[in-house]
């Protein structure tokens, strides 16, 4: 690393980057090896010693006490303290600090607010301000555009070079090509641990998504154009709330015909999750209707909804699509172990799984020592394997698949899109939704945009990706087409201008 | 491109309409006003109510109609319902509050005295003041044992067992030294040899802190109860005589008339309650240690990354809180009673109700435990009066609070949220 440089740390999902930012950090012990800060050998025993190295980070959950205010956030740790031994805070000059600190990088925050009343894009500014506070020289961004919109985004790398004209040195970890082209000065590509070589901006996306899975990889999903027949899936109305009985969907209207693929795009926590489960009968509609193939289903129980002909990807696939400690054959027939040929009466037909099992691990590519190995000592591509194969090996209507591919390999990305289209060229509506915006644009026939609990808009895929990202941001439509149309006009650098090219 | 038109989706933040937490308080008081001034009002006799103010029954006193006085203050009630159902600033909220619930008290207090048999209609203010903050002093000391603990996320659940067995150290190491600051100190390590106990197997072995508080409880039911007929009832003499505090009466806050003699000629156990939760307030709001300690009880893993030393705070945290329920066991045994089987008869769990009533605040515990000793005492008052309300009723106040409280009808209550999740680095 060199002072003033952005250092982009590029690898999928699981290739050790945040590991190595957490040694990096303290946090955990490196087995071998050492850390070299100005040519001197570093042993960090603790986060403590890493800051006072002037090594910063901020995780990719963000490492905030959501009831403590932002000035206490940010001195936690490193507390100015009056009175000797009993330590008072001064909290007047931690507010200082902090407004000095928020104003000199251009990063407004108000020291006093409570962490859990900011949204995320603010709250991630209080992390870098927090590590700004304590004169790092090197600060680690560990997936810091995750969790924001677009726009959030490009105000983020707008921080980072100022960060950088400024002489921070900067390590940010994502496995987003377009955000790494747009910033970075230097890349240094990991894959299963090690560095397996460094680039310049100047590489193409192509190169670079090579380089992070060893073999070059599409990156838009081949499709023939659509040909959408009846309408399947009909919502109308619906309202559901979440856990905390906080209405979560709001009056959403949806279509899904058979034969393509609706994607939902949004920003996590914008109602998807409460929408797909209301679908599901997992989660009770307080209002409007939902119709399969014209019949009402709202208010059935899964079981039913899952029996009429509905696949179901659930998005968080450790706790709501497999049973881990479960084997590979079990997992594969949760669905229809009570019907023949697995199961009748009383009993399971361990034959007829185990065969089953055997078939579908070979058509699936399911990577996995044996049919009876545990699920949960599966890769995460190959779990996610084993719930797309049970899923789709009924005659579906419709096949819901939510997060379908996160964290999952970019082999495994390729294989299951490659399934969710073959689903829909034999005419099953398909509703996809995804927080990724690439997989959705990717995947989708249609867009509808997911804001607050409403379907803020429904768009082509074609759509620029400003446009969608605004809708994502809660613009509404109209607005988002004029200022999307502006920007691409007066030319603004943006993180993303080059994909829509290769897309197009 | 289709585009689909979408009205403003403009969120504003959660309204709670007319009915918010205020209003729905104000109802509650109003109504409980009305009972009172109906109710009591009509239950109450001609007779006068007399508040003594001193500690002789026939000396100054405050003196009031029955049922003037009923009605009278359940209008206040009454009127400061109605206030709050009018919508007062949020400011205003807790005095107006306090005011309509002391009064309600009051009401009932002058149908109770009024009603009492002749000769017996007065109600001794220093006594019931004393009587309600010595019930207290166990339940505050033990809840302020609990907000040390739980502030850093560990679940305490031991305090029965840390009072018990300060009570019992006290008791045992007072007696054989005969000095009672022995006692003090040998309280204190028994509290603490409790929370050791608690502290590693729930911080060090993430044994499960509810099992493990429960466990602690009946081991030191054991211990003590197995010592106590070995060892102090064979030679009580030697074992269970401990010297006592006397009591310090302190210079002129002794002369102001009712709280004077109530509270300010009693004995170390009730300053230093006092003082403790005065301290450890300040300390956990205003003080780097309580910033830490609350952020380890909030979200560990990110006080961890700025260096702060979770699990050595959290060892550091527990230990304090069973010296502190230690010298509250004391304060029965070094100065009130000696040691008995099981003398702390569930206070601790009353403990624990009143940290949740005082959500987890010095402060809020210290009015909880308060609220709980005058239930306590108000019950054993009016068995002496032959009152017509069972004196179990009053028993139950505590525990009716702490549910209503855990309900969420006095506001949000919100445990620390790492409260009882042992904390694995990595």
């Amino acid at each position: 690393m060199e002072p003033g440089e952005i250092h982009a740390l590029l690898g999928e999902n699981g290739a050790g980057k945040s590991t190595l930012m957490n040694v990096l950090y303290g946090l955990y012990q490196p087995d071998e090896g050492e850390i070299l800060v100005d040519g001197e050998p570093l042993k960090l025993r603790g986060p403590s010693d890493a800051i006072g190295a002037g090594i910063g980070m901020v995780h990719q959950h963000f490492m905030l006490v959501p009831v403590f205010t932002v000035a206490e956030n940010i001195m936690l740790g490193a507390e100015q303290v009056r009175g000797g031994i009993a330590g008072f805070l001064d909290r007047r000059r931690a507010r200082r600090e902090v407004t000095e600190v928020s104003e000199r990088y251009g990063l407004r925050i108000d020291p006093d607010a409570v962490i859990e009343d900011l949204p995320v894009g603010i709250q991630q500014r209080v992390e870098i301000v927090k590590a700004l506070t304590r004169d790092v020289d090197l600060l680690i961004l560990d997936e810091p555009t995750a969790v924001l919109t677009p726009q959030e985004t490009e105000e983020l790398l707008t921080v980072m070079r100022s960060l950088k004209a400024a002489g921070k040195s900067i390590v940010f970890i994502t496995h987003k090509l377009g955000e790494v082209k747009a910033i970075a000065d230097r890349i240094t590509v990991i894959r299963r641990g090690k560095v397996v070589g460094t680039a310049s901006p100047e590489a193409s996306r192509d190169e670079l998504a090579a380089l992070m899975v060893g073999r070059s990889v599409r990156l838009t999903v081949e499709k023939a154009p659509a040909t959408p027949g009846r309408p399947v899936l009909e919502v109308s109305g619906l309202v559901v709330d979440d856990d905390r009985q906080v209405r979560a969907v709001d009056g959403v209207d949806l279509t899904v015909h058979a034969g393509e693929v609706l994607g939902v795009a949004g920003v996590q926590g914008n109602g998807q999750t409460e929408l797909i489960e209301a679908i599901m009968g997992l989660r009770p509609a307080l209002a409007g209707s939902v119709t399969l193939d014209g019949e009402r289903i709202d208010g059935w129980s899964t079981k039913k909804v899952l029996r009429a002909g509905v696949g179901y990807v659930p998005e968080d696939r450790s706790v709501d699509g497999l049973v881990k400690e479960f084997s590979v054959a079990e997992n594969l027939v949760l669905d229809m172990y009570d019907r023949p040929p697995f199961g009748g009466g009383l009993a399971l037909r361990p034959d007829a799984i185990a065969e089953s099992a055997k078939e579908r691990i070979a058509q699936f590519d399911v990577r996995t020592p044996s049919a009876e190995a545990p699920v949960g000592t599966l890769s995460g591509g190959n779990q996610q394997k084993v719930i797309v194969a049970r899923e789709l090996s009924r005659p579906l209507k419709l096949f819901i698949a939510a997060q379908p591919t996160r964290g999952v390999d970019v082999g495994s990305i390729e294989f299951i899109h490659g399934r969710v289209i073959h689903e829909r060229d034999v005419g099953t509506a398909v509703l996809v939704v995804s927080s990724e915006l690439d997989e959705v644009i990717g995947l989708a026939d249609r867009i509808a945009v997911m804001y607050r609990g409403r379907i803020i808009g429904v768009v082509g895929p074609d759509t620029p990706r400003e446009q969608i990202g605004l809708l994502m941001a809660g613009v509404s439509p109209e607005v988002a087409a004029e200022q999307a149309g502006d920007a691409s006009e007066s030319g603004t650098a943006s993180a993303d201008a080059p994909r829509n090219e290769d897309e197009a | 491109m289709s585009t689909m038109a979408v009205p403003d989706v403009a969120v504003a933040p959660v309204d709670e309409g007319f009915w918010n937490r205020n209003r729905k308080v104000g109802l509650v008081l109003l109504a409980l006003g009305l009972i009172a001034a109906v109710l009591f009002g009509a239950l109450a006799t001609d007779q006068r109510a007399r508040f003594t103010l001193s500690e002789d029954a026939a000396g100054a006193a405050l003196e009031i109609n029955g049922t003037f006085g009923a009605i009278l203050f359940g209008v206040v009630a009454l009127a400061a319902g109605a206030a709050l159902l009018a919508g007062l600033p949020k400011r205003w909220f807790l005095t107006v509050l306090g005011v309509g619930l002391v009064a309600f008290v009051f009401s009932f207090l002058c149908w109770q005295v009024s009603a009492a048999p002749a000769g017996q209609n007065f109600m001794p203010l220093v006594n019931i003041i004393r009587g309600t903050f010595i019930l207290a002093l166990p339940l505050i000391f033990g809840a302020l044992a609990g907000v040390l603990c739980e502030r850093s996320g560990v679940v305490n659940v031991a305090i029965e067992g840390q009072l018990l067995m300060g009570a019992f150290s006290g008791a045992l190491f007072g007696s054989i030294s005969g000095n009672v600051w022995v006692g003090l100190v040998a309280a204190a390590i028994g509290g603490a040899f409790i929370s050791l106990l608690l502290a590693i197997f729930s911080i060090r072995y993430l044994v499960d802190q509810v099992v493990m508080g429960i466990v602690l409880n009946l081991l030191a039911v054991g211990v003590t109860g197995f010592l106590y007929e070995r060892l102090m009832q064979t030679n009580t003499e030697r074992y269970n005589s401990a010297p006592r505090f006397s009591n310090w009466e302190i210079p002129l806050l002794k002369d102001i008339p009712v709280i004077g003699p109530a509270l300010f000629r009693g004995n170390i156990f009730l300053y230093l309650g006092l003082l403790l939760v005065l301290v450890i307030h300040i300390a956990l709001f205003r003080t780097r240690w309580g910033l830490r300690t609350r952020s380890v009880g909030e979200h560990p893993t990110a006080a961890d990354t700025l260096g702060v030393r979770v699990l050595g705070l959290r060892y550091r945290n527990v230990l304090l809180a069973g010296v502190v329920a230690g010298i509250g066991g004391a304060s029965y045994t070094l100065a009130l009673y000696s040691f008995t089987k099981n003398m702390i008869g569930g206070k601790g769990f009353i403990a624990l109700a009143a940290l949740i009533f005082g959500r987890w605040n010095p402060t809020g515990a210290l009015l909880a435990a308060l609220f709980f000793g005058f239930a306590d005492q108000l019950a054993t008052y009016l068995s002496t009066i032959n009152s017509v309300i069972p004196s179990q009723f009053l028993a139950m106040l505590p525990y009716l609070a702490t549910i209503l409280a855990v309900a969420g009808l006095v506001g949000r209550v919100r445990a620390p949220a790492a409260d009882g999740k042992p904390y694995v680095k990595g």
